[in-house]
C-alpha cells in the first residue's frame, strides 16, 4: 500500500477544495434553504404533517440525500476529470500507485467533502425544523455509504467524460430527476399505488427512505431492505470501477 | 567506475499500436547503460514521447518487454516507477498550487514520506528557492519547466527522463539546465533525454539514438558516432580564382566553391591515408597559388541529417 501517495492525493483534493470553500459551501446551503422556504412553509402549510413528522422536519433527510448525491457526484467526477484536462494526470500516471489506491484517495476526499456538506446542511435545517436523530448510528453509516457509493459513481464519469458536456449529463439528467422522483419531498404511500410500484425502481427512494428512517423511525421500504441495496449499489459502483482498470480504459494510451 | 557494469532501462521487442492503429513503435532493443546521459534523437512524431511513455507507465506496450533498475515496468511498476522521475514534454502544471506544496506532492505520489530538507535543496539547486510561495500560474515557461524539474526530482529518482527539457528556454537557462543535469550524472543518476537542438546532444550526451518512424535506427557513443560518421573537409582558399578545377585535382576528387575562390577536399579522417600529402603536391604542380588553409569537422547535426535523408 503506497499510502503516502493516498495521502498526498487526498490533501491534495482537501487543499483544492479549501481554496475556494466559501462558494462550495454557500451555493449548497442557499439551495437548501430555498427548498424550505419553498416547499417547507408554502407546502407545509396545507400538508400538516407525514406519518407523525411536520412536513418540514420530513423533507429534511431527503434534503441533505439530495445535496449528498449531487456533491458526491460533482466532488468525484471533477476531482479526477480535471488532471486528465490539465495533463497533470500523468503525474497519477507514473507514479507507483495502483489504481485501488487512486480510487481510494479521490472517492475519499470527494466523499470527505459531500459529508462535511451535509452535516452543514443539516445544521442549516435546524434553524427551519425541529428534527430529532432517533439512530444517530445509523444516519451516519448511510451518510459514508451513499456518499462513497455516488462519489465512486462520480469518480466512473470523470473518467468517462470527455468534456464539461458529459460531466454534467449524468447529474442532470440521470441523478437529479431521480432524486427528486425518489421520495425527497414526499413519502411513497401518497402516491397512487401504481406509481408506488414505478418508485420502486428508483433506487434513490430505498437511499432516501434508510436515511429518513435514522431520523424518525419512519420509513417507505423496509429500513432492512434499505440497507441492502445500499450496499447493493456501492458493490455494483465497485465493480464497475474495477472493470474499467482492468481494460486500462481510457486513462492510459 | 565501471558505469557499464548493469543496465538503467533495458528494451527488448517493444511494439506500440495506438487504439487508433497507428504503430508508433516498432520492434525496439535498446540498452540503456546506468550512470550514462542518453540523448534520443528523432524529428517530429519519430516516436521518442512514446517510447518515453511506455517506460514510465503512460502509455500501455503493445508487446515486448521493459525492465527499469532491473524491475519489469508492468508487472513490477511499484518498483520501477519509484525509481524514475519523468519531466514531459508538455508544460502541465496545477494553476493554484504553490511550487514548494507541488514538489512536496509528487514526493508524496511516489510513496516517499515528507522530507522538507531535500526539497529544499531540489528547489535551490533548480533556484526555485525564492518563488517556493509563488502560485504556479504567476511563473514564467522557462520557471514552470524547473518546476517539473524540481517535481521529477523530488523522490530522489535513479533514472531521470527528460522529454525536451530546454525547448522553449533561453540560452542563459539552457546552460543552467545542462549544469544541472551533469551534476545529476555527477551524483549517479541515469539520465535519458530527447531534444531537437543536436548541439545539445553533442554537448552532453554519452551516447545517442536516433530513432526514426518507430524504429531505432542506430544507437552508438558519442564520440564513435562522430568519429565514424563525421566527414572533415579542406579548405583552400585561392590567391586568384579558377574557372574549372584541372583534370589532374578532379580525379583526386577536389571541387570549387565560392565562385572559384575556394578548393574543397572531404576526406574521411579517421582513415589511414587521407591523401592531404598528394592532394598538396597536384595543387603545387598546377602553379596554383594557395592564400589560407581550413579544416572542418562535420557536425553531428549535418551528421543526423544524413542519416534521416538516406532512410527516405
Ligand atoms: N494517443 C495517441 N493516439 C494515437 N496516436 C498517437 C498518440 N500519441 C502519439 N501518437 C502518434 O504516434 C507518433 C509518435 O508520437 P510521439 O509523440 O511519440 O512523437 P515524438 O517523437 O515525441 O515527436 P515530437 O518530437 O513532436 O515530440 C505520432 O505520429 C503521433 O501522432
Ligand atoms: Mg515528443
Amino acid at each position: 500500500m503506497n499510502i503516502h501517495a493516498i495521502k498526498a492525493i487526498y490533501y491534495f483534493e482537501m487543499a483544492r477544495w479549501w481554496r475556494t470553500i466559501l462558494q462550495s459551501i454557500i451555493s449548497p446551503v442557499v439551495s437548501t434553504a430555498l427548498y424550505f422556504v419553498v416547499f417547507g412553509a408554502a407546502i407545509g402549510q396545507r400538508i400538516e404533517s407525514v406519518e407523525g413528522v411536520s412536513y418540514a422536519a420530513f423533507i429534511v433527510p431527503g434534503l441533505i440525500m439530495l445535496s449528498l448525491l449531487q456533491q458526491s457526484l460533482s466532488n468525484a467526477s471533477f476531482g479526477i476529470y480535471f488532471p486528465k484536462f490539465a495533463g497533470t494526470i500523468y503525474e497519477i500516471l507514473s507514479a507507483p500507485i495502483s489504481h485501488i489506491e487512486t480510487v481510494i484517495a479521490f472517492v475519499g476526499a470527494a466523499a470527505t467533502k459531500s459529508i462535511v456538506l451535509a452535516l452543514i446542511i443539516l445544521a442549516t435545517a435546524t434553524l427551519f425544523a425541529d428534527i430529532r436523530i432517533d439512530h444517530p448510528v445509523w444516519m451516519v453509516v448511510f451518510l459514508i455509504l451513499t456518499a462513497v457509493t455516488f462519489s465512486m459513481i462520480g469518480f466512473i464519469i470523470g473518467i468517462w467524460a470527455e468534456g464539461f458536456e458529459k460531466l454534467q449529463l449524468v447529474p442532470l439528467l440521470i441523478v437529479t430527476p431521480l432524486a427528486f422522483l425518489g421520495g425527497t419531498f414526499y413519502s411513497i404511500s401518497m402516491l397512487p399505488p401504481v406509481w408506488q410500484t414505478v418508485t420502486l425502481f428508483n433506487p434513490v427512494v430505498y437511499l432516501v427512505s434508510g436515511f429518513r428512517w435514522s431520523f424518525y423511525g419512519v420509513s417507505d421500504v423496509d429500513v432492512g431492505i434499505s440497507l441492502a441495496m445500499t450496499l447493493l449499489f456501492l458493490a455494483i459502483a465497485l465493480a464497475v470501477v474495477v472493470w474499467i482498470f482492468r481494460t486500462g480504459y481510457r486513462l492510459r494510451a | 567506475m565501471d558505469t557499464h557494469a548493469q543496465a538503467a532501462v533495458e528494451i527488448s521487442g517493444l511494439y506500440k499500436t495506438y487504439d487508433t492503429g497507428f504503430s508508433a513503435l516498432k520492434n525496439i532493443d535498446l540498452t540503456i547503460h546506468k550512470g550514462e546521459i542518453f540523448a534520443l534523437l528523432g524529428p517530429n512524431g519519430a516516436g521518442k514521447t512514446t517510447l518515453i511513455g511506455t517506460i514510465c507507465g503512460l502509455v500501455r506496450p503493445t508487446s515486448g518487454t521493459i525492465k527499469a533498475g532491473g524491475y519489469d515496468v508492468v508487472r513490477e511498476f511499484r518498483k520501477s516507477r519509484a525509481i524514475i522521475g519523468l519531466v514531459p514534454q508538455e508544460l502541465t502544471t496545477d494553476r493554484f498550487e504553490s511550487v514548494w506544496d507541488t514538489v512536496v506532492y509528487t514526493r508524496g505520489l511516489f510513496g516517499k514520506p515528507r522530507d522538507d530538507a531535500h526539497v529544499e535543496k531540489v528547489l535551490r539547486d533548480l533556484s526555485l528557492w525564492s518563488k517556493r510561495n509563488d502560485k504556479l500560474i504567476t511563473l514564467s515557461g522557462g520557471m514552470k519547466r524547473r518546476v517539473l524539474i524540481a517535481k521529477a526530482l523530488s523522490h530522489e529518482p535513479d533514472i531521470l527522463f527528460l522529454d525536451e527539457p530546454t525547448a522553449g528556454v533561453d540560452v542563459e537557462l539552457r546552460k543552467d539546465m545542462w549544469a544541472v543535469v551533469r551534476e545529476l550524472r555527477e551524483s549517479g543518476v541515469t539520465i535519458i533525454l530527447t531534444t531537437h537542438y543536436i548541439e545539445e546532444a553533442e554537448e552532453m550526451a554519452d551516447r545517442i539514438g536516433v530513432i526514426s518512424n518507430g524504429e531505432i535506427i542506430l544507437v552508438d557513443g558519442k564520440d564513435e558516432l562522430m568519429r565514424k560518421l563525421g566527414r572533415k573537409d579542406l579548405v583552400i582558399q585561392l590567391q586568384e580564382p579558377l574557372d574549372a578545377v584541372p583534370d589532374s585535382l578532379e580525379e583526386l576528387g577536389l571541387g570549387l566553391r565560392d565562385n572559384g575562390n575556394e578548393l574543397i577536399y572531404s576526406y574521411d579522417s579517421t582513415a589511414d591515408r587521407t591523401g592531404i600529402a598528394g592532394l598538396m603536391a597536384a595543387v603545387h604542380r598546377e602553379g596554383i597559388r594557395i592564400k589560407d588553409l581550413s579544416t572542418h569537422q562535420s557536425s553531428l547535426e549535418e551528421i543526423f541529417i544524413g542519416l534521416l535523408k538516406d532512410r527516405t
